[in-house]
């Protein structure tokens, strides 16, 4: 119990530290790769804290679920990131939920979020609410096909347990199966964190927008709130991808050598997932709305045949 | 164990229905007696239905008692084994619930409709329910069978002067003798077989039984059952009738009156057909999917919330057979275990359904009564004078949606578990099945998440969008009361799914004969594993207080401004834009576009713009919109058949020439036909 707690704290520590930064790095190296300058990568710390000194505004028509979501956002994504291998392979909390407990808490905080979209009565915020929902249920059966795959092969959806078994097969993630669940989860993670080509994480005032256009009334602490859960929210999925599917320095103990070396190795496979993100979205255009169910199709389809090649290699 | 008196309390709760039924009958020109004899006596029964139930599941054996009628085949044959009490247990809960409820709803109807016959139908309906869970001859079981389609009918068309209420009650009153002619026929397959009504002698004659004709009676009973389930594509019934029917009816029909379809498929399929071969099980799974898949996906076109909730209930039965098929799946290939586990899933899934839906049908009625609109389009706002109900709504609407930590989220999770268990279980290609089936459920579960985003926000967030909205009220003390129950009763089968398991272990030991609510449940008590060495685990006491304890410090974190600077109240900056108002918030019909868009397909969407102008197109100064989806299964598959029989009807016609001769020549050729092949032997 005392350990849990204490693995909890340090884990949640960890996950609202870095949340931001990945955000930072993402969009700094975004910048150089478009020869801007951009932004320094603490600027995410900045904003939050700014943010969080800030009186706000609630919006008249608004009922007590607005101000409720951002909380509910902030809360579904801690617990989900503590139920996830970061630096060890065993989760804090990973007992007490695996991966389909992730994605729907996950999935949670988004319902409260759309609610809060529409609460105030904006036409903007119930466009958002409306993309958003659409997409994430579009995402949906892709991500749990590609994430089953792995599953199957683990025989667990416990993600510790997930983490442990790609680690003891060491090559494996060159596996057609994995290769191509690993692609299919890559595009989810896209749509999930409103990337472009599916949402331009950039705008805040156009018609293209999905995310900013939910969260057009929130301000001050509440907006921190929902930016931090949307940063630790993306982190999370990166962690899901880098660590089921590469497991390279994960600590299989909960020392202090062995989780420096294992937080050394697992921001250095963010740093490459968070440049393979970048290339995607500066190499490409945001889609149209409605080609994005295409590209979600797609994803579809490599997690279908992810899990025919599990049994014919 | 003693005997417990579970014969004793049952009957006197069918005493107590009957009482109420005739009571409300004869006080009907005394208006507010009625009421108080219908919803007394209601709750009564029920009270003591529950306790039933509940000393039936304590007993642990199966009770069983029969009563001669002096009728030959038929008897008075009860057996309340772990099955019968399980539903009459839902049953009792939602009746009581349900009463509760209609003291007050019931009260408008004073002076205006004749609430004595109302609660004779009621009680009756109730009375038909309970022994259709506890019959074990398959005379008594038809009987209550018709008895309750017959009252469900009376009372689906109660607001009889509406033209759609009758159409629907008459579609409904249809397909329910097409299914009960189902039945029939498949019961005359068993008794054949066995030489006897009682459903004991079933399962020992179904060994016997040829493969063509298990086959044959696994498609009658299934067809039968589908049609009252309302599985897809024989569900057309069911977004017709319950949304026309009075609130409280309707949360009783698709809380438990469209799951007498899934207790048949159980008793049946487990018990009389003996192991039916895998493709039986294929089939319903395969049925599951699209009734999940093709339910959610018409519930997001509905802006009418009483119909969107029924086509939830297609939805959630579609996941039901997916734990049921599966459980088939497994005991054909020698996976008891994982079984058990499936049939959890699939009647953990059917007590959840019966309570979040029987919940959100009584938050749609308090909108409805209070408002006196169905149309979510000219709803909104609602919150603000009905917070109450809009908190229920929202705990049902969560739960529904199979978000953690409440209980839609256990029964699904281990239906997933049960899917995933079936790719390792089962061998060849088949198998990829499972987890396409478990990828359909994640899509189901995102839409209903969707759809019920739309649902609550619409009818109860941002601004009131009609002028219905102005001099709505909270609703009265009593339907608060029956919500509330209900509500709870969410929360607590959520939090504390692993209390409520062993409940289910009687049921798979009756079943299938083994008990695994035992390695269901670790972690002290507080864990759910998937029943196998490896699988997954999960906690939803955890998760729910996990949540808790994280939102005190975010509190903290997010009050540090909120002390210096403080809220304050604004108007909704929407883009800068003065002037907000309820034309141009978002509707129910927009907030589902993009998905219209996208399964156009399947939809075959028809949308009619006429703009009237001045002088200029681009300042009209009117404009029509019409918007409607193809119903796809009422043109393609129900109107050909329609037509198909009114032709052969007019063909038949011939024989019925009016002339006494030739009738006399049928019977007479009939009498000789009867001699020649019915009294062979």
């Amino acid at each position: 119990m005392i350990v849990i707690l204490v693995k909890s704290g340090l884990q949640l520590l960890l996950l609202l530290l870095v949340a931001p930064l990945i955000s930072g790095i993402i969009k700094t190296l975004k910048a150089r790769l478009q020869t801007r300058r951009g932004p320094d990568v603490l600027q995410p710390y900045r904003d939050i804290l700014k943010l969080l000194r800030k009186g706000m505004v609630i919006p008249e028509t608004a009922s007590w679920i607005f101000s409720a979501a951002p909380y509910v956002v902030f809360v579904t994504a801690a617990l989900v990131g503590l139920m996830i291998p970061m630096t060890a392979t065993d989760a804090p909390l990973s007992l007490f939920g695996g991966v389909i407990a992730a994605v729907y808490v996950l999935a949670l905080g988004r319902f409260f979020l759309a609610l809060g979209g529409l609460d105030t009565g904006s036409p903007f915020g119930g466009l958002g609410s409306s993309r958003e929902m659409t997409i994430s249920a579009i995402a949906e059966p892709a991500m749990m096909l590609a994430i089953f795959t792995v599953a199957l092969s683990a025989n667990s959806t416990n993600l510790s347990e997930m983490a442990r078994f790609a680690e003891s097969q060491s090559w494996r993630f060159l596996a057609p199966s994995q290769m191509l669940a690993f692609a299919g989860l890559f595009i989810v993670l896209i749509a999930e964190t409103g990337r472009i080509p599916v949402d331009n994480p950039a705008t805040h005032l156009e018609l293209t927008m999905i995310h900013e256009a939910m969260i057009l009334e929130y301000s001050g602490p509440n907006l921190a709130l929902i930016e931090w859960g949307a940063s630790i929210k993306q982190l999370i999925l990166m962690t899901l991808l880098v660590n089921t599917f590469f497991p390279f320095g994960l600590s299989s103990n909960w020392t202090v050598s062995g989780l420096g070396l294992g937080l050394f190795f697992y921001l250095l496979k963010l740093l490459l997932l968070a440049c393979c993100i970048v290339l995607v979205e500066t190499t490409n255009a945001k889609l149209r709305l409605f080609r994005v169910p295409e590209l979600l199709a797609v994803a579809f389809i490599l997690g279908a045949l992810a899990l025919i090649s599990t049994f014919l290699f | 164990m003693n005997a417990l008196p579970v014969r004793e309390t049952f009957a006197l709760g069918l005493g107590a229905y009957a009482l109420g039924a005739f009571a409300c009958l004869g006080s009907w020109r005394k208006p507010a007696l009625a009421r108080y004899l219908c919803c007394g006596l209601a709750l009564a029964a029920a009270a003591l239905e529950g306790c039933a139930a509940v000393l039936g599941l304590l007993q642990g054996t199966p009770v069983r008692w029969s009563i001669s009628s002096g009728v030959p085949l038929f008897a008075y044959s009860f057996a309340y084994d772990a099955l019968a009490g399980f539903f009459n247990l839902i049953l009792a809960v939602l009746a009581a619930a349900v009463t509760i409820y209609s003291f007050g709803y019931l009260k408008e109807f004073e002076g205006k409709r004749n609430i004595g016959l109302f609660g004779f139908l009621y009680h009756i309906l109730l009375l038909s329910l309970t022994i259709v869970f506890a019959a074990a001859n398959a005379f008594l079981f038809l009987i209550a069978w018709e008895v309750m389609a017959l009252t469900a009918y009376g009372l689906v068309s109660f607001y009889y002067e509406d033209p759609e209420t009758r159409r629907a009650g008459l579609l409904y009153i249809i397909m329910s003798h097409i299914d009960s002619g189902f039945l029939f026929l498949g019961f005359l397959l068993l008794i054949q077989a066995s030489g006897s009504v009682e459903f004991a002698s079933f399962g020992a004659a179904a060994k016997q039984l040829s493969s063509s004709h298990q086959a044959a009676a696994f498609v009658l009973f299934f067809l039968g059952f589908s049609i009252k389930a309302g599985v897809i594509p024989f569900h057309i019934w069911l977004p017709a009738a319950h949304p026309v029917a009075p609130s409280n009816i309707s949360a009783l029909l698709s809380g438990i009156v469209i799951k007498t379809g899934i207790y048949g498929m159980a008793r049946i399929f487990f018990d009389a057909l003996g192991v039916l071969p895998a493709w039986a099980g294929m089939l319903v799974l395969i049925l599951g999917v699209a009734s999940a898949v093709l339910g959610v996906l018409y519930a997001l076109m509905e802006h009418d919330l009483k119909r969107l909730l029924a086509y939830h209930s297609i939805e959630n039965i579609g996941i039901i057979l997916m734990g049921l098929g599966s459980a088939l799946i497994f005991r054909v290939m020698g996976h008891p275990q994982l079984a058990a586990v499936a049939l959890i899933a699939a009647m953990f899934h059917t007590l959840n359904h019966a309570i979040f839906k029987c919940l959100l049908f009584l938050g749609a009625g308090s909108v409805l009564h209070s408002t006196g609109t169905r149309n979510m389009e000219k709803l909104g706002g609602l919150i603000r004078p009905m917070p109450a109900t809009a908190f229920c709504f929202l705990i049902g609407a969560v739960a529904i949606s199979g978000l953690p930590p409440l209980n839609g989220f256990v029964s699904e999770w281990l239906t997933y578990q049960s899917l995933l268990a079936g790719f390792g279980a089962t061998g060849g290609l088949t198998r990829i099945l499972f987890p396409i089936a478990g990828s359909m459920l994640a899509l189901t579960g995102a839409l209903a998440a969707a759809c019920f985003v739309k649902a609550f926000a619409i009818t109860f967030l941002a601004l009131p969008r009609g002028a219905e909205s102005h001099h709505v009220h909270e609703a009265p003390r009593s339907m608060l009361i029956g919500m509330g129950w209900l509500t709870t009763a969410c929360v607590f089968l959520g939090l504390g799914a692993t209390w409520f398991l062993p409940i289910f272990d009687a049921m798979t030991e009756q079943l299938l004969g083994l008990r695994v609510g035992v390695n269901l449940i670790t972690g002290k008590g507080l864990v759910l594993s998937a029943g196998t060495s490896h699988g997954g685990t999960v906690s939803t006491a955890v998760i729910g207080i996990g949540l808790l304890i994280l939102m005190a410090p975010t509190a903290l974190l997010a009050s540090i401004g909120a002390r210096r600077f403080g809220r304050r109240q604004g108007p909704t900056w929407d883009c800068g834009l003065p002037g907000l108002s309820s034309e141009n918030e978002y509707t129910a019909t927009a907030f589902s576009k993009p998905l219209r868009m996208i399964f156009s397909a399947l939809y075959q969407p028809r949308r009619e713009i006429q703009a009237v102008f001045d002088v200029s197109p681009y300042y009209p100064k009117e404009i029509h919109f019409e918007s409607e989806i193809e119903p796809t299964f009422e043109k393609r598959l129900y109107a050909p058949l329609q037509d198909l029989i009114l032709r052969l009807s007019i063909k038949l016609r011939a024989v019925q020439a009016g002339s006494i001769h030739a009738y006399l020549a049928y019977i007479f050729i009939t009498l000789i036909l009867l001699l020649l092949f019915g009294v062979r032997s």
